[in-house]
């Protein structure tokens, strides 16, 4: 059932900040406890990115209406530079929270601006040519990765393709280092900086929403010629949601970077775009507190207790996915669900506002 | 039929010692189509069509199924790009102009199929026609800067205005899609007016209800002409509607105009009756 009436979603947006900062509280406190193992510690900041990564991709396809299937290939560029960024800036003295911004900062950057190269002459065209031309950015991306080869000298940065010479002068340090990707990083993310960076994707998005280019953005997704005929300029407002998307992708990505050892390019690839896309499509389409659990669950289960399954993991997942699609659009099912769980009756619609 | 205006929120009659011209402007053209015409591959889905709607009018076009009119109305909000003709809204050429910049000089429209953003709710769907009335960045809306504050109380106070014109307030939370259909096909007529028009094309918006509603649709209509002093071009099966409230009808079979002129010159013409309304049904108007 669709409710038919539309409460204000300001109250749903302050339960999201505040299952958020209360999961930040709990998960700080156990840390700072040492009560938790450390192989989950390490698993934290990972699950930060892939939360960012989740709430960004909801913003294309939840709010947007269009399908992504290279977000992986944004958060790569966030990576990438990100990592490149904070290793040229080491040991000039610059302090590690400061390096960690600057390498965020920089991969969203970049990201962006992969955004509005893909973006520019695809958003113009309808259908599913966005989802086509994303899965291709993606491998795209992989591929340039694979092959690039950065140092850093006295001199500067120093960038090669293909041809792992650089020629790299005296005290030379190799950073990009091709097939091999990216190595001897130090984890200088931390569990406050990625939940500071959700905290800010959430408002960023939940104000944008809320604002004039928000609903000129899900005019688009409703009614693109509805949405022409009161003025909307298309092209625009679905190229601003898709840089904003692209842009938190690649501070995902950084963010995931800065808290690897190494980081290849075959991390990025298409199975993380998809893994992402269940996250967003199992949470809910524009549900944002629903992409955050689901890409908590998703990514810490099988890292941890369903270890031995991991293997299988896109295979379940798939069928996980189907599943949910079966259900959630099965009448007899959503009124047996109904009966059963009597509150939850209300909620059914919200996963489609 | 006396003038209405807003105030404090609700539609209130315009006190008689106004000097607005109710129907001065009625001449002056807002649109004149000239020779307009379009080819989808070897159809000519409409063929010289020539019309001109004064500033204050409300027009009609009528003809069979399958006639052309709706390719009119997406001719002029250029939905689809003319092959032949040219169309002058306020005596400026719209050649090359996109849909959206034939919004921005004026021409609004409500659709046949009802096209509302049926996930938003009704509030909004009036807001996203004030797009480009009531202005600020996005920037400024992710800041949450004073000027996004100012501006959405103006939107929200100018959606419920242009809400009460049907008595919809009420339904301002509702969720868009589940308006009932009489509603729904309302509710697009005030998100076009939303968008400051100076000329509203309506697309059968008495289509699916009942005599009473489409009475009240009628009055609603001059309503709106009269407030807004705006011109209503409108497409219409109804002929209770049509002929009760359009000056000048202009009637449309294989995309060619076959008549012009005011209702009684229609109803009499004998190239429509035997096109289009058939003898028994133009005596029942």
């Amino acid at each position: 059932m669709k409710r038919l009436i539309i409460r204000k979603k300001s109250r749903k947006n302050f339960i999201t900040y505040g299952v958020v900062v209360a999961a930040f509280i709990v998960l700080a406190s156990v840390v700072s406890a040492g009560a938790m193992p450390s192989a989950l510690q390490g698993l934290l900041v990972p699950m930060c990115a892939y939360i960012i990564a989740a709430i960004s991709l909801n913003l294309t396809v939840g709010v947007l209406g269009e399908l992504s299937l290279g977000h992986a290939g944004f958060m790569s560029v966030g990576a990438f530079c990100g990592a490149t960024a904070a290793m040229a800036l080491n040991g000039a003295g610059v302090p590690d929270w400061a390096r960690m911004a600057a390498a965020v900062a920089v991969g969203a950057l970049l990201a962006a601006v992969a955004g509005v190269v893909v973006g520019v002459p695809v958003l113009r065209l309808r259908g599913d040519y966005l989802a086509i031309v994303t899965l291709a950015f993606g491998e795209i991306i992989k591929t340039v990765v694979t092959n690039l080869y950065v140092g850093k000298d006295p001199a500067g940065l120093r960038v090669g393709f293909l041809n792992p010479d650089i020629g790299l002068g005296k005290g030379g340090m190799m950073i990009v280092n091709g097939p091999n990707g990216i190595s001897g990083i130090t984890k200088i993310s931390t569990l406050t900086a990625g939940f500071v960076i959700i905290l800010l994707c959430l408002i960023i998005i939940f104000n944008l929403v809320d604002s004039r280019s928000g609903r000129a953005i899900m005019a688009l997704r409703d009614n693109r010629i509805a949405a022409e005929s009161v003025g909307i300029n298309a092209t625009q407002y679905k190229l601003m949601a898709f840089v904003i998307s692209a842009a938190m992708a690649g501070a995902a990505g950084a963010l995931y970077a800065l808290s690897q050892n190494t980081v290849t390019a075959n991390k990025f690839d298409f199975n993380t775009s998809i893994l992402i896309l269940v996250f967003v499509v199992l949470g809910g389409l524009g549900n944002m507190l629903g992409s955050i659990v689901a890409a908590t669950v998703l990514y810490i289960l099988p890292e941890t207790w369903l270890r031995q399954f991991s293997d299988y993991r896109m295979l379940i997942y798939a069928v996980v996915l189907i599943l949910m699609m079966l259900i959630t659009n099965n009448a007899k099912i959503r009124i047996w669900m109904g009966k059963l769980l009597p509150h939850k009756k209300e909620k059914e619609g919200e996963a489609h506002v | 039929m006396s003038d209405f205006q807003f105030e404090k929120g609700k539609m209130v009659p315009v006190p008689s010692h106004s000097i607005i011209p109710e129907r001065d402007l009625g001449h002056v053209p807002v649109l004149e189509c000239s020779h307009l015409g379009v080819d989808f591959g070897g159809l000519r889905a409409v063929d010289d069509f020539n019309f001109t709607i004064g500033k204050t009018e409300i027009a009609g076009l009528i003809g069979p199924n399958g006639a052309g009119k709706t390719t009119v109305f997406n001719l002029l909000t250029k939905v689809y790009t003319p092959t032949r003709g040219t169309i002058l809204l306020n005596g400026m050429d719209t050649h090359g102009k996109t849909t959206v910049q034939i919004n921005k000089m004026g021409i609004a429209r409500t659709f046949q199929n009802i096209r509302l953003f049926s996930n938003l709710s009704v509030e909004d769907n009036v807001k996203i026609g004030l797009h480009n009335q009531k202005k600020y960045s996005t920037l400024e809306g992710i800041l949450r800067l004073p000027s996004y504050w100012k501006t959405e109380k103006e939107a929200h106070q100018r959606a419920m205005e242009l809400l009460s014109i049907f008595n919809m307030e009420y339904m301002a939370n509702w969720r868009a899609g589940n308006l009932p259909y009489g509603a729904q096909r309302r509710l697009e007529i005030v998100r076009a007016l939303a968008t400051n028009p100076c000329l509203l094309l309506l697309d059968e918006p008495a289509a699916g209800m009942n005599p009473a509603e489409t009475a009240e649709l009628m009055e609603n209509i001059v309503k709106i002409r009269d407030t807004f002093q705006i011109a209503v071009l409108l497409i219409e099966h109804d002929m209770k509607l049509v002929m009760g409230i359009c000056e000048g009808i202009c009637v449309l079979n294989f995309g060619q105009v076959i008549a012009k002129g005011t209702a009684e010159d229609i109803r009499r013409n004998p190239t429509v009756i035997e096109a289009y309304l058939g003898k028994r049904g133009a005596e029942s108007c």
